[in-house]
């Protein structure tokens, strides 16, 4: 299930979309008849979010959480804590004693119950690996080529995967979908709120940045070198073979960026002259010529260069520790950071280095041994990099099955660590599971935490949730519940399920 | 690997010295699987290998104590479906012998046969509470995966217990696939089987074969169709359960268990009334796959409580993380089934399945797997203090204990290849 999902055979895109120089934001330079003076040439761009969020809250009620143990996702725990949740968002948390609750609001006692952030899984494939996987399915691996920056997963996230509504029960708010390991650049990831939609723009977590795949190690040296059955094919072959191709493409897109920063800067001074004014002394003023031309657009240099410019985080898929060490050189020749390594079956192993380059482990609590580059899995790896001086651990499933109980997976890890004689507390271990994520893909100013002020993405559980026998009550998103255990009517069947055996039960 | 030596050394002597020494764990709460419930603060007195008495009676003179007072005591662990042992790197064809696809035998093979012993797995996997598996391949060509086996997980040469427990096979959507393309050819395919099998040496001995089944294939279903052994079939489509049920009908000498049964919820009287026992994966409950659709977390507690003999186990994380047994049985908990019947499905369930009513329980003359946890056994963040196998306190480390020991400090001023932990 984590090994890389393929299908035999290539689907390549019957028609591309014939694309242009300008966009609907680019003005022409083609004078109207009869004008006397050309109008000033606009500056060639294009827009960075085509494919825009329409996500809407769904309804919901002030409420006042009482009575609950609260762990407020910066490593604090509160005991007979309270929430308070108002249009959507929070605007109060900590000792109930200490809170005023405003009068006539919705109140739920959560005597017993544990409160938390809500779940972010850093590494999904839901969508675009769904429920059924069969074959007309597999859409989560351009395999077309090594570098393929210029797909994005959104294209191809099918919102009516069952897997969406497992991991709103397993408390799961936000994700962020990838495509998978089998490239070098794999394409764009995308950040969804855990929301029933009907198209994956509803699902888009607004203003949330795009992200970037990449992958280390054995499956894209196995798809494209020897696996491929294309001797001689095409590179990689090695690790080394992965190296070079990395470092082809950022060298590319370096160019790239070169000349649209040319492109900017010959144009602001094209533009200077064009708008100055005559000169005072009646003379005529100079011809500034035509404009600069931009370069020819590249949609996979466009992803690249994206993060040159730190707009776009790189999630890098990468098992052994002596590789994690080469990729974190490679982004310093090449001038870009790391966001998180994803899998990092041996951070534990540079959990220094990794914390001292800011970048976080997105890591299974205990999967190990299915490949060589995960032969030295342990199950402390999670703690030991968190341990680290400011260590960023992570939690992550990768799975559709492991994501409904990444709370369970965080539990086996911390007692793992805390055996082996570290001494990290539930409230700490909760950073894994929702603002180290919310960290490393750029949303922790809207979630997260239970902070004043963010979104009220929430989950009310039975009980401890780092316990076998808990499972999430209610599950909230901007305030509104998405999934109540206790109501099925509160639970969304999405259309695949409909008129199926099983519609409707308790999944 | 001094561990190693050493228990093989212990193993090729004879019963150490240490064996005849009683040992009596005290003070813990024990989980006995038997009519005598949970024992609190009660003591466990094991010899020779073998229990030899569970209460609260005080510990017998000149015993080795071991003190388990706040602890929890109860029998190892039994993986009801493991390939523990049979692969070290499942991607690495040389380090794989979990299926045979190029060989023109299937149902001959048996998983004894590839057992390693010295499988890092196996270490990983005791030291989380696991005394016993029952191991088997899978169908590398055709419907059967050959002879599982039940093994111990001591790491010693002769780890192996039962070489014919059960014989495995696959229908449903794999089993059709196998067996040239429709669900219609596997049932044919299996009838056919079991006919060649039992029509043996009848019908071979002219041109050598039966009509599906070589000679040799033919002699191995033997213990099979004559109910000797059980015939373990992977099975999840609610339909196909019920069309495997009718051979119970045509061959009732033959005995079943059912491997999946994924959908088994909804014909779960007709599994209860056939007496079939069942090994299901109680966390499947996404409609994967199309014999899947009506996949529920309420599946393991459903079948339960219509009086189906539930075992639990996950083919999918069978070999590097048979651990993860642990968690399914917590979480069939968490979804409705009786606490009692989770643990008895992942301890005496599927020992007395695989005929070793010995083991899975503690009372006096049971073989001695026994594990001292540190908490409740089915919660996520207990583990195990001390695991016996045959009555003999086993390492708690492993592979990946040495790596995290080796890596806990990183600043150190040598490199980690000088650190042996």
């Amino acid at each position: 299930m984590h090994l890389l999902k393929l299908i035999p055979f290539i689907a390549v895109a019957a028609a591309a979309c014939a694309t242009t120089a300008t966009s609907p934001n680019t003005g022409g330079t083609a004078s109207p008849p009869g004008e006397p003076t050309k109008p000033l040439a606009t500056r060639v761009s294009y827009p960075k979010d085509p494919y825009p969020s329409t996500y809407r809250a769904m309804p919901a009620e002030d409420v006042f959480i009482r009575n609950a143990t609260v762990l407020d996702g910066l490593g604090g725990m509160i005991d007979r804590g309270a929430v308070l949740i108002e249009d959507g968002k929070i605007t109060a948390i900590g000792s109930e004693a200490a809170m005023t609750m405003p009068a006539g609001i919705k109140t739920i006692d959560a005597a017993g119950k544990w409160v938390t952030p809500g779940i972010i899984d850093i590494h999904s494939h839901l969508g675009a690996y769904p429920s059924p996987g069969i074959g007309a399915h597999q859409d989560g691996n351009e395999v077309s080529g090594p570098v393929t920056a210029e797909v994005w997963v959104e294209h191809s996230i099918w919102p009516h995967d069952p897997g969406f509504t497992r991991a709103m029960a397993g408390g799961v708010t936000a994700m962020q979908i990838l495509p998978g390991s089998a490239n070098l650049f794999g394409g764009r990831g995308v950040i969804l709120k855990n929301v029933p939609g009907r198209t994956a723009q509803d699902m888009k977590f607004p203003g949330a940045p795009y992200t970037l795949k990449m992958a280390c190690g054995e499956n894209p040296k196995r798809v494209y070198g020897y696996g491929s059955g294309g001797f001689p094919g095409g590179a990689p072959y090695s690790r080394m073979g992965n190296v070079a191709g990395y470092r082809d493409a950022w060298q590319k897109a370096s160019e790239y960026k070169r000349k649209w920063d040319k492109y900017e800067t010959d144009f602001d001074a094209w533009e200077k002259k064009a708008k100055s004014p005559a000169p005072a002394d009646g003379q005529k003023k100079e011809d500034p010529k035509d404009p600069p031309s931009p370069p020819d657009r590249n949609l996979e240099l466009d992803t690249l260069m994206g993060v040159l410019e730190g707009e776009i985080l790189v999630q890098h898929h990468c098992y052994r520790a002596d590789e994690m060490a080469q990729v974190i050189d490679l982004s310093k020749e090449f001038g870009y950071k790391v966001s998180a390594f994803h899998h990092g079956v041996e951070a534990y192993k540079i959990a220094d280095k990794l914390a001292a380059n800011g970048i976080c482990g997105a890591l299974w609590a205990d999967w190990w041994g299915f490949k060589a580059e995960a032969y030295d899995g342990i199950r402390e790896n999670i703690p030991l990099v968190h341990q680290a001086q400011n260590g960023c651990a992570i939690v992550h499933s990768d799975d559709a099955y492991g994501i409904q109980r990444l709370n369970q997976e965080a539990a086996k890890a911390l007692a793992d660590g805390n055996k082996a004689g570290l001494n990290i507390s539930k409230a700490e271990a909760w950073t894994w599971l929702s603002r180290n994520p919310a960290k490393a893909l750029g949303i922790l100013d809207k979630t997260g935490t239970l902070e004043p002020g963010k979104s009220a993405d929430i989950v009310i559980w039975s009980g401890d949730p780092f316990s076998s026998y808990t499972r999430a009550d209610l599950v909230f998103v901007d305030g509104a519940v998405t999934w109540d255990r206790a109501n099925l009517n509160s639970q969304p069947v999405v259309d695949f399920e409909l008129g199926q055996p099983g519609e409707g039960d308790r999944k | 690997m001094i561990r190693k030596l050493l228990f093989a050394a212990a193993v090729l002597a004879g019963p150490p010295a240490a064996l005849a020494q009683q040992v009596a764990i005290t003070g813990g709460r024990i989980v006995t699987n038997t009519p005598q419930g949970v024992i609190e603060n009660g003591t466990v007195v094991i010899n020779n290998g073998r229990v030899v008495s569970v209460g609260t009676a005080a510990a017998p003179a000149g015993a080795t104590i071991i003190d388990a007072s706040g602890k929890w005591v109860t029998p190892g662990l039994f993986a009801a479906f493991s390939r523990v042992g049979l692969t070290e790197i499942p991607s690495e064809d040389p380090a794989n012998d979990i299926s045979a696809g190029g060989s023109k035998f299937q149902a001959s093979l048996h998983a004894a046969d590839s057992f390693n012993p010295d499988d890092t797995a196996i270490d990983v996997n005791r030291i989380e509470g696991f005394t016993r598996a029952a191991i088997v391949g899978a169908p590398g060509n055709g419907l059967f995966g050959g002879y599982g086996a039940v093994v111990d997980f001591s790491g010693g040469f002769n780890s192996i217990d039962t070489r014919q427990a059960f014989m495995l096979a696959e229908l449903g959507e794999g089993g059709a696939s196998a067996a040239g393309g429709s669900r219609a050819a596997a049932w044919t395919w299996l009838l056919t089987a079991i006919d060649d099998s039992k029509a043996y040496p009848r019908g071979f001995e002219d041109d050598g074969e039966g009509d599906l089944l070589i000679r040799k294939e033919a002699v191995a279903l033997k213990p099979v169709v004559e109910g000797r052994i059980p015939l373990m079939v992977e099975v999840h489509r609610a339909a196909d359960i019920l069309q495997l049920l009718t051979l119970r009908q045509r061959e009732p000498r033959m005995r079943l268990i059912l491997l999946g049964a994924t959908e088994g919820w909804r014909v779960a009287d007709q599994i209860a009334a056939a007496n079939v026992p069942v090994i299901v994966n109680p966390l499947a409950n996404l409609p994967d796959r199309f014999e899947i659709l009506a996949a529920t977390l309420e599946n393991a507690a459903r079948l339960s409580a219509a009086g189906v003999t539930v075992a639990i186990a996950d083919p999918g994380e069978a070999s590097h993380n048979t651990r993860f047994i642990q968690q399914l049985a917590g979480n069939a908990v968490a979804n409705g089934m009786k606490w009692e019947d989770a643990f008895r499905a992942i301890t005496s369930v599927p020992a007395t399945m695989y005929g070793r009513a010995d083991l899975g329980v503690l009372r006096a003359g049971a073989t001695a797997d026994v594990v001292i946890w540190d908490g409740d056994p089915l919660e996520l963040m207990s583990s195990p203090d001390a695991v016996y196998i045959d009555g003999v306190a086993t390492p708690m480390e492993s592979r990946q204990t040495k790596l995290r020991d080796r890596y806990m400090k990183l600043n150190e001023n040598k490199p980690q290849a000088y650190e042996r932990p």
